[in-house]
């Protein structure tokens, strides 16, 4: 990742809006599901590149089988949370973390537990469209499962179809199966990249600002799509528009300066924000 | 005086930019009708059988061109054998293992070895890799792959090995820098798209780095071969001299470049001169061809073909 969030520095709490960020506070208020399962157990998260602390004791339980949205102004901690969910941020040398994560119960940085094996358990759809040039459409769909070793053809076509099906690709490229990836438009490379992280079958799926490069046609099919995919995955989704958070979300956190401003129903932080910081935030005052 | 509007200052740069670019095309085409008009009475002489005779016999006055053809290909061919396989794993390293602090250092001790003169090279080839080969590295292939023509016969130690050795090295530099400039284009995404697929590094490299980079580091390859094909003074140094076809690589073996640059000044008779330049017209007709045939590679294998995963 090229661009480094803006640290806190411990003058951050003496910001003129106060932040709270223990769960008794104002930052779980509207979670309404007591007994709902959690997906992301995250309790005192904190993130350091190098001396700069990048998030600040973040601690929150992100629901399975729902959308999460994750928004905040530019440099606020909201894409090195996202990466951190599955170890992407450990390509960028001097990261440093603290605090526990769990992943459906199992803990993402314990002891022997590989980067590897978590990223087929959560995979991750990028801002720009990243599929394999050299490949073609049904090859880049099923790269991850050849990596995993599949070679039953009858499985790799059957992933293949599912995959572009739920990835509402299928209807556009099943007579061009051999073509390029790259030479689809922008929005549907973006969903031939969606369609290639779920033919390997994670449990959630995360997408950094998946429609910030595509134009409002394709970015309402993505919009669509996630609908469909919140049946069968958790999905959590880094967002700079708040417009986009507000229609395809369940739930949605805030983040400032690297905290966890508020987190809950999105109806109710869109309407009924408990803090000012996020109502300042969504009402667009600032951000 | 032009006003701030006038697109003259435009056209002069543009004419003189299409000058420059001209420049390289009169270039070629002298050079080429310098090396024909010079070797026009051993063309006439011996016609296209110079291409595939091996008779070079200055006192008789007859020529041929084959060993050297055979000599240059196979020292060239051999040193991008050795090369291309340590370059690019070099650039590898450099570009996507070693750690930051490692990576200035080797960059500049590439650098430094292209910096090297030729000649030195020679010089080190006949007093420390010749022997060393002698002794060493040629008796041991010869007790372990003497079943294979390529290991057998007499040992000498200047030889069509030692040569592309030496070639190897010599050529190493631009592989593996241009290799490091090809890795360091293929965009971070494509290596994100790869991890976040749970691929391993090794894994990475190959789906997402390697199979990006591959037209680049072809061309990077061809780019050695050429520096290969018209390498000289080093050469000259190690490969033995002797205009001889064999299958071994321990026989001494003779390049286009280094007769040229060797019997040049004892060139007694016209028909001789002559020889040498139809030798050096031949040099830039292999050297032409290769670059055809890579062109026409490169072509076949574009970056939008589909291919195997493993």
């Amino acid at each position: 990742m090229s661009t480094l969030p803006e640290a806190p520095s411990a003058r951050a709490s003496s910001d003129p809006i106060r932040v709270a960020t223990t769960p008794n506070s104002a930052a779980t208020a509207g979670l309404p599901v007591e007994n709902e399962e959690v997906a992301f157990d995250i309790r005192n998260f904190s993130l350091w590149y190098g001396q700069r602390q990048a998030l600040v004791d973040v601690t929150i339980k992100i629901p399975a089988r729902k959308v999460t949205a994750i928004i905040g102004p530019s440099g606020c901690g909201k894409s090195t949370f996202l990466r951190a969910l599955n170890r992407m941020h450990e390509l960028t040398p001097g990261t440093r973390l603290e605090g526990s994560l769990r992943h459906f119960g199992s803990d993402l940085y314990g002891p022997g537990v590989e980067a590897v094996s978590i990223r087929r358990r959560v995979g991750m759809v990028f801002q720009k469209s990243n599929p394999f040039p050299t490949m073609s459409i049904a090859e880049n769909v099923l790269v991850g499962l050849r990596l995993n070793g599949v070679r039953d053809k009858a499985v790799l076509q059957e992933r293949l179809e599912k995959s572009l099906h739920m990835a509402a690709l299928w209807d556009e490229v099943k007579d061009h199966l051999n073509r390029p990836g790259t030479s689809l438009s922008g929005g549907q490379q973006q969903r031939l990249c969606i369609a290639r992280s779920l033919a390997v079958q994670p449990e959630t799926l995360l997408m950094d600002e998946p429609c910030s490069a595509l134009d409002p046609l394709a970015t309402a099919k993505i919009e669509e799509l996630i609908q469909t995919l919140r049946q069968e995955y958790t999905v959590v989704i880094v967002t700079h528009n708040m417009q986009q958070a507000a229609r395809c979300s369940d739930r949605t956190a805030f983040f400032y300066m690297g905290k966890l401003i508020e987190f809950g129903n999105t109806r109710n932080m869109f309407t009924n924000p408990g803090n000012p910081q996020t109502e300042a935030y969504v009402s667009g005052r600032f951000g | 005086m032009p006003g701030p509007g006038s697109r003259a200052p435009d056209i002069a740069f543009k004419w003189v930019a299409a000058l420059a670019a001209s420049m390289i095309i009169v270039l070629i085409v002298l050079v080429g009708w310098q090396l024909y008009a010079g070797s026009r009475m051993s063309l006439s002489k011996f016609g296209p059988s110079f291409l595939w005779s091996s008779e070079w016999d200055p006192v008789q006055d007859k020529y041929g061109a084959l060993p050297f053809i055979f000599g240059t290909l196979v020292s060239s061919l051999l040193a991008l054998l050795i090369a291309v396989p340590l370059g690019v794993a070099t650039a590898i390293f450099l570009t996507e293992l070693a750690p930051q602090k490692l990576r200035q250092p080797i960059v500049m001790a590439i650098e430094m070895l292209a910096a090297v003169p030729s000649v030195i090279f020679g010089l080190w080839g006949i007093f420390v890799l010749i022997p060393w080969l002698r002794d060493h590295l040629f008796v041991w292939l010869r007790h372990y792959f003497g079943f294979l023509p390529l290991f057998q016969g007499p040992i000498y130690g200047v030889s069509m090995l030692a040569a592309g050795i030496v070639v190897a090295i010599m050529i190493l530099p631009i592989i593996t820098s241009i290799s490091r400039e090809i890795l360091r284009s293929v965009p971070n995404l494509q290596r994100e798209a790869a991890y976040a697929l749970g691929a391993t590094r090794w894994e990475v490299l190959k789906i997402a780095v390697l199979s990006y980079a591959r037209r680049g580091l072809f061309g990077a390859a061809v780019l050695g071969l050429g520096r290969a094909l018209g390498e000289t003074m080093a050469v000259t140094m190690v490969i033995g001299n002797r205009p001889q076809i064999s299958a071994s690589l321990f026989a001494p073996g003779y390049t286009l470049a280094s007769v040229i640059a060797n019997e040049f000044t004892e060139a007694t008779s016209d028909l001789y001169l002559n020889s040498l330049f139809e030798l050096g017209l031949v040099l830039m007709g292999v050297a032409i061809m290769v670059n055809i045939a890579a062109q026409v590679m490169l072509k076949s294998m574009t970056g939008s073909g589909p291919i195997k995963v493993n």
